[in-house]
C-alpha cells in the first residue's frame, strides 16, 4: 500500500508517523501500568534504562568514522576522570572535529 | 503531605531550571533540525510540511529515516516499521519512568510523555539511578529540546543552502557524546557493568544480524534480563550476591 506525496498525502503520512510515534512514547508506561512493580521488575527496569544507553552508544561507535569513536572515547575517559558531563562533551565533539580535520578516516 | 493520592506533584521553578540546564544541549539540536529541515526539502516537502513534521512526530531519528523514504509516493508499511523500531527505544524510556510516572494523574503522566525524547529522558534516568525522582526534566527539558527542534528545522527549510557541513564539526556526535556522559554518570555497581557488558555484545550482535533499527531495543533487554535475574542485595548480605534464579516465587 503506498500513499501520494500529494498535500493530502503528505499531511496523512505526517499524520501516521505522529500516532506511530505517539504510541511508542505512551506504550511502555500503558504496559507497566499492568505490571504489579516488586524488587524484580524495580532491578530490571533500573537495568534496562542504563542498557538503553549502551545499546544505542555502541553500535553507533562501530558503525561510525574515526571522528565518532573518537569523540565517544575522549568522552568516556574525560567523564571518567572529572565527572563533569559538559567538559567531557565538548571535548568529545571537539576531538571529532579535529580527527575529521587531520582528515583519519579510519583507525 | 498531599492528602491527594498521586503524590508526585511537579514543581514549576523546577521545571524552569531543567529547561535552562538544557539549554546548552538544544543549541545543537538546532544545528540537527537544520540538518533535518534541508533533508526534508531537498526530498521535495514543502517548508511548513517539513515544520508540521518536526512540531508534531518530534523524533528526529525516525524523521531522517521517513524522508530518505520519500518519492512521488511512499510505502505505508515499511513506513510505520521503520518509524515503530527506531523509536520503539521509547517504550523501554517510558516503561523505566514509570516507578515515578505512577504517582501521577494519567492525564498529567500521559501528557509529560509527548516530551520524551532521548536527552530529557537520560538525565531523568540518571538522577533516578542516583535516588533523586526528577520528571521536572522531561516537561522543562523536553521543552527547551522540542523549540530547538522546531527553530532548527526552520532554519534548515529556508537557510539550509548555508549550513555548513555539521559532521565537520563534529555535531553529529553530541547526542551520542551526551548520552555516553549521562551513562557513566551514574552508578557502576559490577552487576551494572555486567549488564552493560551483555548490553553491548547483543546490540552489537543485532545490529550485524537483526533487522535494521532493532539493536537499542535487544541490548537494552537482555542488559535488563542481567538486573531481573541478578538482583542486587542490600549492603549487610553483600557476600551473597550472585545469579540467582527462581529465588521469588
Amino acid at each position: 500500500m503506498t500513499i501520494e506525496t500529494t498535500t493530502a498525502g503528505i499531511l496523512a503520512l505526517i499524520a501516521i508517523m505522529t500516532v506511530v510515534t505517539v504510541i511508542t512514547r505512551f506504550g511502555g508506561v500503558f504496559l507497566m501500568s499492568f505490571v504489579t512493580i516488586n524488587p524484580r521488575i524495580e532491578s530490571f527496569i533500573n537495568t534496562m534504562a542504563s542498557s538503553v544507553l549502551i545499546a544505542i552508544i555502541v553500535p553507533m561507535a562501530f558503525s561510525g568514522d574515526a571522528g565518532s569513536l573518537a569523540a565517544l572515547v575522549v568522552t568516556a575517559v574525560i567523564m571518567l576522570a572529572i565527572k563533569k558531563p559538559l567538559p567531557a562533551i565538548a571535548a568529545g565533539i571537539a576531538a571529532a572535529g579535529l580527527v575529521r580535520y587531520a582528515g583519519i578516516t579510519s583507525l | 503531605m498531599n492528602p491527594s493520592t498521586y503524590s508526585y506533584q511537579l514543581q514549576t521553578g523546577k521545571v524552569r531550571a531543567e529547561f535552562f540546564r538544557l539549554l546548552p544541549i538544544s543549541l545543537f539540536v538546532v544545528a540537527f533540525g537544520a540538518a533535518f529541515g534541508l533533508a526534508a526539502v531537498q526530498k521535495g516537502l514543502e517548508p511548513l510540511q517539513a515544520l508540521l513534521m518536526s512540531f508534531t512526530v518530534f523524533a528526529g531519528a525516525s524523521q531522517f529515516a521517513a524522508v530518505d523514504m520519500w518519492g512521488s509516493e511512499v510505502s505505508l508499511i515499511p513506513l510505520i516499521a521503520v518509524v515503530f523500531a527506531i523509536n520503539s527505544r521509547h517504550l523501554l524510556m517510558g516503561a523505566s519512568l514509570y516507578p515515578m510516572l505512577r504517582d501521577m494523574p494519567p492525564g498529567r503522566r500521559y501528557g509529560l510523555l509527548l516530551f520524551l525524547t532521548d536527552a530529557n529522558w537520560a538525565v531523568s534516568a540518571q538522577d533516578y539511578q542516583n535516588g533523586k525522582r526528577n520528571l521536572e526534566v522531561i516537561l522543562g527539558g523536553g521543552l527547551v529540546i522540542w523549540i530547538a527542534w522546531i527553530i532548527g528545522t526552520w532554519l534548515g527549510v529556508y537557510f539550509g543552502g548555508l549550513l555548513q557541513d555539521p559532521k565537520s564539526l563534529g555535531l553529529d556526535m553530541v547526542l551520542g557524546c551526551f548520552l555516553l556522559a549521562m551513562a557513566l554518570g551514574g552508578n557502576k555497581s559490577p552487576r551494572t557493568l555486567v549488564a552493560w557488558t551483555v548490553a553491548a555484545i547483543s546490540s552489537l550482535a543485532a545490529w550485524k544480524w537483526l533487522p535494521p533499527n532493532t539493536h537499542v531495543v535487544v541490548g537494552a533487554l537482555a542488559g535488563g534480563a542481567i538486573g531481573f535475574f541478578w538482583l542486587e542485595k542490600k549492603a549487610d548480605d553483600e557476600d551473597r550476591v550472585g545469579v540467582e534464579e527462581e529465588t521469588s516465587t
